[in-house]
């Protein structure tokens, strides 16, 4: 009897897919994401630029980075977290390569992609 | 020990939990299991059911067919070969021979224990099989990654028994106590555990109901 295990492992993370990826690499996007505070609950929202986009399935991971002042801010997120309301594409940057990690060396104006659509 | 169910590892991964928490999971296949004995404290002087699990087709020996022959006609009806035997002690057993037992028998949010024989590692020395610190690198040590002393001089003369030295690592049966079930696909026949399980991904590996 053959079984398929990555086939079967598949299968179970499809039934956990809530949303298909809706941005790419390089694209300034805006993750709205709830946040429980005691009992209340708030959306906050992260806006940066997709630096990275990783893994597979229901473990695929997206990587936001934006600069708090001179401070570059990077947040890892599931795609398919169950915290994350919605994600807005703001515009839609120049990019060449899949990692942006370049980003990082970069300070001031020129962390700034070259838009190619708003 | 009560009653259980055989299966195998698929391998882990992860999934949503209610609240939106990320559970790691090891999904198992299980069953389906049959029935083929059911022993009792007055006539084996235990009280026990052996569950058959996977067909055997292929190089069914005389001894095995007679075995399967003789429960199918105990049990009026046709019991096929089995690799797979497994005995699992058990009072106030309620299944007859011949029934089928299947995932649907856990619920989720069940704890259950699970008992599989983890990946060999070979022969290994002290510090991966026990978890010894061995010594400094560099600087002039002399001493990386030895057992050191294993034992005194004049008294007592010999190495204490149970003494830790190197040797074969892994390849044991392990147990593991309360793992919570996630989900139960009874359509695939798939169990997910929370937390790890040991051994390899096809391994076999046993579900133990928790007793109430």
């Amino acid at each position: 009897m053959g079984i398929n295990a990555g086939q079967l492992i598949h299968n179970i993370e499809e039934q956990y897919k809530i949303r298909d990826i809706n941005f790419g690499i390089g694209n300034t996007v805006k993750v709205f994401t709830k946040i429980i505070e005691g009992k209340r609950e708030r959306i906050q929202i992260f806006e940066g630029t997709v630096i990275a986009i990783q893994g597979k399935d229901s473990n695929k991971t997206f990587k936001v980075r934006k600069m708090v002042g001179n401070i570059g801010v990077e947040r890892n997120f599931p795609l398919q977290s169950r915290n994350i309301q919605k994600i807005e594409v703001v515009k839609i940057g120049k990019v060449r390569r899949s990692k942006l990690y370049f980003l990082r060396d970069r300070i001031g104006k020129k962390t700034q992609l070259e838009t190619v659509m708003k | 020990m009560p009653l259980g169910i055989i299966g195998k590892k698929i391998g882990m991964t992860q999934v949503y939990g209610e609240n939106g928490n990320v559970l790691p999971v090891t999904a198992v296949l299980v069953g389906p299991c049959q029935v083929l004995e059911i022993k009792t404290s007055e006539k084996n002087g235990y009280s026990a059911v052996k569950l058959g699990y996977l067909e055997k087709t292929k190089n069914v020996n005389k001894p095995e067919n007679g075995y399967f022959e003789a429960i199918s006609k105990a049990a009026d009806k046709k019991i096929t070969p089995k690799k797979m035997l497994k005995e699992f002690r058990t009072e106030n057993i309620s299944l007859n021979i011949g029934d089928v037992i299947n995932a649907d028998m856990f619920q989720e949010g069940e704890s259950v224990d699970v008992v599989a024989t983890s990946k060999g590692k070979g022969f290994q020395g002290v510090i991966k099989r026990y978890h010894f610190a061995g010594g400094p690198a560099a600087h002039g040590s002399k001493f990386h990654r030895k057992p050191g002393s294993i034992g005194a001089h004049t008294f007592p003369a010999k190495v204490w028994k149970g003494q830790k030295m190197p040797g074969h690592m892994g390849c044991e049966t392990v147990q593991i106590k309360n793992l919570k079930i996630v989900k139960i696909d009874n359509e695939n026949s798939l169990i997910l555990v929370k937390g790890a399980i040991p051994g390899p991904a096809k391994g076999i590996v046993y579900l133990y109901k928790k007793e109430k």
